[in-house]
């Protein structure tokens, strides 16, 4: 049996495969996650890929904190480009994005030194997102929504991952640490972009981002009725986690 | 029986100290104390406007004000039969007609708040009550930067290095036992903590 039919079997009992491949993408061991490029891939690579795709299957502790480190990457590569970017960020809030930036790099140097040896590399990022973006680094509202839009997924990523780290108190509170960080910087961001500090609904760009965030309900409280607080004004008061999937769905076309 | 700052208590129910309780139920209502004194806090600064808040300002505290009677109302309700009472909450030392006064004590709210967050996260041991908690902290740090920008505009304070470390890029993380001597400043009864776990 050839490795495409393999595949084609797996898929038929677990229509997440690919997905659960993309995960190994990030470790680099793979430079496309396409079905050619799996199909041609070595057999053996295969294994191991598959193995370790299922063994980790996104929830241990060190697949959460090379998740996190990729989106670090991201935001620092991010904010150190913009920073260098001639006549991009306007005098005055150049201070809130050095800080910003601060933090961001702090946080890669951290995960990196907490995963030693497991650390996966920084990818290769494209911040117009494929052509989404062309003016990322030369218009200042561009890359304003798209830090808005890093901060606030940031937010969703680490939240989602709080229970994949309840194991490991330590590593759970550092995740906490940067996770209210990163809603600090979200919310200084939204206001440059005119918006509350705080997430109205699914009100945003782009829509993956806000992608449930209107939930008004927490557990099974019916907060507006309690309140008498509109359902939207409630979706304030709850930020919403979003999934891995969600996640890299999210990030992925800005990796080159 | 005396108060936090040994002076006698006065007032209802100020001579019944509060036992937060142990386990999840013990950290849920040490939250829902924290968020009866955010919500009580903005509830009396909507009502009391300081001398000059701007329209900007107004709209910022009054949802600030809605997000965390949204989160004690959640706690009151989640915790059912298991929730400490309404506490007996003032604020000395405030004052409400003060712009200062008013932003400066919102940060230290919203900062002690996201700590306490922080700090909680690990004594949970029901998941469901820590994604709960993730969902309330960032919105808490949220209201924290928003503060912040308020009191020094285009600064770096809104993730200012007074509260998120520069070496590390890490918000504060504090234990209920690190929090509990500011909150009870002001709260009438006496906080019982001493049954919260602590690992």
């Amino acid at each position: 049996m050839n490795l495409q039919n393999i595949l084609h079997e797996i898929e038929q009992v677990d229509g997440e495969v690919y997905d659960r491949l993309k995960h190994v993408t990030r470790r680099h061991m793979f430079s496309s996650i396409t079905k050619k490029a799996l199909s041609v891939a070595a057999p053996a690579v295969m294994a191991t890929a598959l193995n370790k795709a299922y063994a980790q299957s996104g929830s241990s502790v060190t697949d959460v904190l090379n998740f996190a480190l990729t989106l670090e990457y991201l935001e620092a590569e991010f904010y150190n480009r913009g920073l260098a970017a001639g006549g991009l960020i306007p005098a005055q809030y150049r201070d809130l994005f050095d800080q910003i930036r601060k933090h961001e790099d702090a946080h890669v140097a951290l995960l990196r030194g907490a995963l030693g040896s497991a650390a996966v590399a920084k990818p290769n990022f494209d911040f117009t997102a494929k052509g989404t973006f062309p003016t990322v680094f030369t218009n200042f509202q561009t890359f304003s929504a798209v830090a808005q839009a890093f901060e606030d997924t940031g937010v969703r990523a680490y939240k989602g991952q709080a229970a994949n780290l309840m194991s490991n108190d330590a590593v759970l509170t550092i995740a906490l640490q940067i996770h209210s960080v990163e809603a600090r910087h979200a919310a200084r961001v939204r206001m440059l972009n005119n918006a509350k500090g705080w997430i109205v609904g699914m009100e945003g760009f782009p829509g993956a981002v806000y992608a449930g965030e209107q939930a008004a309900r927490e557990r099974e409280v019916n907060v507006a009725g309690l309140t008498g607080q509109t359902e939207m004004k409630v979706s304030e008061a709850f930020d919403e986690p979003l999934t891995k999937e969600q996640v890299l769905a999210i990030a992925t076309p800005f990796i080159a | 029986m005396l108060g936090p700052d040994g002076a006698a208590r006065t007032g209802i129910g100020a001579d019944v100290d509060v036992n937060l309780g142990s386990g999840d139920v013990g950290i849920l209502n040490y939250a829902y104390a924290l968020e009866q004194l955010e919500a009580t806090f903005y509830e009396r600064v909507v009502a009391n406007p300081y001398s000059g808040m701007s329209a900007m300002e107004r709209s910022i505290l009054m949802d600030i004000r809605d997000h965390e009677v949204a989160h004690r109302e959640f706690f009151k309700a989640a915790l059912g039969s298991a929730a400490i009472p309404a506490l007996a909450i003032d604020f000395p030392g405030v004052n409400f007609n003060s712009r200062d006064s008013i932003l400066q004590t919102a940060r230290t709210f919203e900062d002690l708040g996201v700590a306490a967050y922080n700090g909680a996260g690990q004594l949970l041991a029901d998941m469901r009550n820590l994604n709960t908690a993730g969902k309330i902290v960032s919105v808490e740090a949220r209201h924290a930067a928003i503060i912040r920008e308020l009191l020094s505009p285009n600064s770096r304070a809104f993730a200012g290095d007074d509260v998120v470390d520069p070496a590390t890029g890490l918000d504060k993380a504090m234990k209920p036992g690190e929090v509990a001597p500011t909150a009870q400043t002001f709260i009438k009864q006496g906080l019982i903590a001493s049954n919260l776990p602590t690992m």
